[in-house]
């Protein structure tokens, strides 16, 4: 990096462009320094880099975020417990059903529940997560084909990721912040051809995971582009606090999916894929080799699942309000209704006690994780004893590995700028929250 | 029937009413009333109650449980660490003012004037060898007073496949806590955040400015004593207060 600093500055943000050019040729100013973003393609949403420019080369890169920032975990300590799952889900929106295992695991075990979640609850949980990696995979992989100026990969990738969407919108009544997944367990079951729906994915999928590995795998434009870029090596990664694929990609098989089982992953077989080129194209390898595992792991689930009921025996905690799939759409349950409005007065009361009080959660902190599609995705939540957190904290992968950004760019070219911040796969509204 | 068969069981000094009573009416009020209201006459009878905090939670040695698995490996942090911060110039009992295991999970909180070195012995021990540092967490406790301003940290050994919490706290009046940036370069944006959501100043740290506000931003939002405002709604004379006006149920 040169520190040399220039006598003369040029302000090149509007303004007669004739004089900026004029002034650009006088000047011996050699340094550049630009704003890419926050409103560029290739940032995934509202991310800001400031580039210095040596020609062609970085020499500093700087992230600047907080553009997508909302104030979700403020917003969540004056909602009750239940309904921050509809708060979080809207994070990182790429990966929603995390971000609502992580925080329900983390109320669960503040309220010390863990054990009672029932199995089918445990089971839908794990196959929606894995369904989700797959989704925020071929993301990851889609956007990244269109950032190298590849769009049939883009195509592909959202069209593959289009399967799963489908199967969200049937379960959970949307494709994206779902607030599938509640403290005690899921909102509701898996409705009827549900199943078949799944079973089709895991037919098809295989077959376009594989197009998509003939279109980059060897591919030597891809190659080009990916190969020794961004380098990152075990140690940076694990002083700059990366997990996930990016880890793995650096040669060292951690996933807290093997090594702090949650949610029962303990008892499914799958393979942790690890790469050790440390480069771009690692980390699409590993990404798409967990693709794979995602697919073993859901068929596995549905061998699991077993008839059973899917939210926490507990009335005190468990929403009191059955959902149903009408003509229109998810809603309100037509017997529940009946059983509230015409059948008991209690089951009014208590209806309506814990949907506007909620639940009281004891006093304590905890910290929940899960292996994201992304990386560790981290949730801190501290109760003074009330209805609502007192706090609630998300330690979000895609923030942490923003940070690596410098460390990958610097020295390189613009372009590869390009991939090293596709390859983190970040997601701003996680970032910002 | 009941289990003490009309016998009272005077030899547990902690089980007497007079000694239990005392204790909890030491600790601090937690919330009053029974529903929320402060802001008309409560009329359910319960307008007097007082909800009283748990008193804070101090662990004694042996920090394992033997029937809580997840405990399993706590005595052998405490120990490990123990050893490793006798090597330098402090020691474990003046590093850490408690140690409290609760769900399953370990939290050291340490003095702040020792957080570098309690981290750097972490990081570096081969016995502990805590490589990954998963950011801070602020948190602001108003009723704890003089210390305030709480910081969680949650630490990581992939070496030993161990999990552990170190906390710290300073008071509003003087909220600094040193940076760990040097020994976890990892915490260089979460203590950013920990700065620009709640105040708190992280001595040392390269470049300590806001990073999900804007640089000009006044206060620091996830205080509890930050205002919440918003937009005043208004329908046919009735105004909407902003959240944490309403009358709530905590």
């Amino acid at each position: 990096m040169s520190t040399n600093v220039t006598e003369d500055y040029i302000d090149a943000s509007g303004g007669d462009w004739e004089e900026v050019i004029a002034a650009a040729q006088e000047s011996g100013a050699e340094r550049l320094v630009v704003n890419m973003g926050p409103q560029h393609p290739s940032t995934h949403g509202v991310l800001r880099l400031i580039l210095t420019l040596d020609g062609e080369t970085v020499t500093d890169a700087r992230v600047g975020i907080g553009y997508l920032h909302t104030g979700i975990e403020k917003n969540m300590e004056f909602r009750t417990w239940t309904q921050g799952t509809t708060f979080v889900t809207r994070m990182d929106y790429l990966t929603p059903i995390f971000n609502e295992t992580a925080y329900c695991l983390a109320v669960e075990k503040l309220l010390g529940i863990t054990d009672e979640i029932p199995d089918r609850a445990t089971v839908i949980r794990v196959l929606m997560m894995e369904l989700n990696r797959m989704s925020s995979h071929f993301v990851a992989m889609a956007t990244f084909g269109m950032e190298l100026g590849a769009t049939t990969i883009m195509t592909n990738g959202f069209r593959e990721r289009e399967m799963v969407l489908d199967i969200f919108e049937l379960i959970t009544g949307l494709r994206m912040n779902h607030g599938y997944i509640r403290p005690g367990g899921v909102a509701q079951d898996l409705p009827n051809g549900a199943i078949n729906q799944i079973r089709e994915l895991l037919r098809e999928m295989p077959k376009r995971i594989q197009i998509l590995r003939k279109l980059l795998d060897s591919n030597p434009l891809y190659l080009a582009r990916t190969r020794d870029v961004a380098y990152l090596d075990l140690a940076g990664c694990m002083s700059l606090g990366v997990t996930g694929p990016m880890l793995r990609a650096s040669g060292l098989g951690w996933d807290l999916r093997k090594a702090k089982p949650y949610c029962g992953y303990e008892n499914y077989e799958f393979d942790v894929p690890v790469s050790d080129g440390c480069d771009v194209y690692a980390r699409y390898r590993v990404r798409v080799a967990e693709l794979e595992q995602s697919l073993r792991i859901i068929e596995q689930c549905l061998d699991r699942l077993q008839p059973g009921p899917v939210m926490v025996d507990d009335p005190k905690i468990g929403w009191p309000a059955q959902l149903t799939l009408g003509p229109d759409g998810l809603g309100n349950s037509p017997d529940h209704i009946a059983h509230i409005m015409g059948g008991s007065m209690e089951a009014l009361i208590h209806h309506f006690k814990i949907v506007t009080e909620g639940f009281r959660v004891p006093e304590g902190q905890t910290y929940a994780a899960v292996e994201s599609a992304k990386g560790e995705l981290g949730c801190h939540a501290v109760s003074d004893g009330g209805t609502r957190p007192h706090r609630v904290h998300f330690r979000d992968p895609s923030f942490t590995h923003l940070q690596a950004v410098a460390a990958m760019c610097e020295g390189g070219s613009v372009a590869d700028v390009i991939a090293a911040v596709a390859s983190i796969d970040p997601v701003m509204g996680g970032v910002d929250r | 029937m009941n289990a003490h068969e009309g016998e009272p069981t005077l030899n547990e000094g902690q089980e007497l009413p007079a000694r239990a009573g005392e204790e909890r009416l030491n600790s601090p009020v937690a919330r009053k009333g029974m529903f929320g209201a402060n802001t008309t006459g409560d009329t359910s009878g319960y307008g007097r109650l007082l909800v009283r905090r748990q008193p804070p939670k101090v662990s004694e040695p042996p920090f394992t449980d033997p029937d809580d698995p997840r405990t399993a490996r706590f005595d052998e942090i405490a120990d490990a660490l123990g050893e490793a911060l006798a090597q330098g110039p402090v020691d474990f009992d003046t590093a850490i003012e408690r140690v409290v295991v609760d769900r399953g999970e370990l939290t050291l909180h340490v003095r702040r004037e020792h957080l570098v070195e309690v981290a750097r012995r972490l990081r570096d021990d081969p016995a502990l060898r805590f490589e990954l540092c998963l950011g801070v967490s602020g948190v602001h406790h108003p009723d704890d007073t003089g210390r305030e301003l709480h910081a969680a940290y949650w630490m990581r050994s992939i070496t030993h496949n161990n999990e552990l919490r170190l906390e710290v706290s300073c008071p509003d009046a003087d909220p600094h806590i040193p940076s760990i940036v040097e020994v976890y370069p990892t915490n260089d944006w979460h203590e950013r955040e920990a700065y620009d959501f709640f105040g708190i100043v992280f001595d040392g740290h390269p470049s300590l400015t806001r990073i999900e506000m804007p640089d000009d931003w006044h206060g620091h939002p996830q205080r509890k004593d930050y205002p919440l405002g918003g937009i005043p709604v208004e329908y046919r004379g009735a105004t909407i207060p902003p959240p944490d006006e309403r009358r709530s149920y905590t």
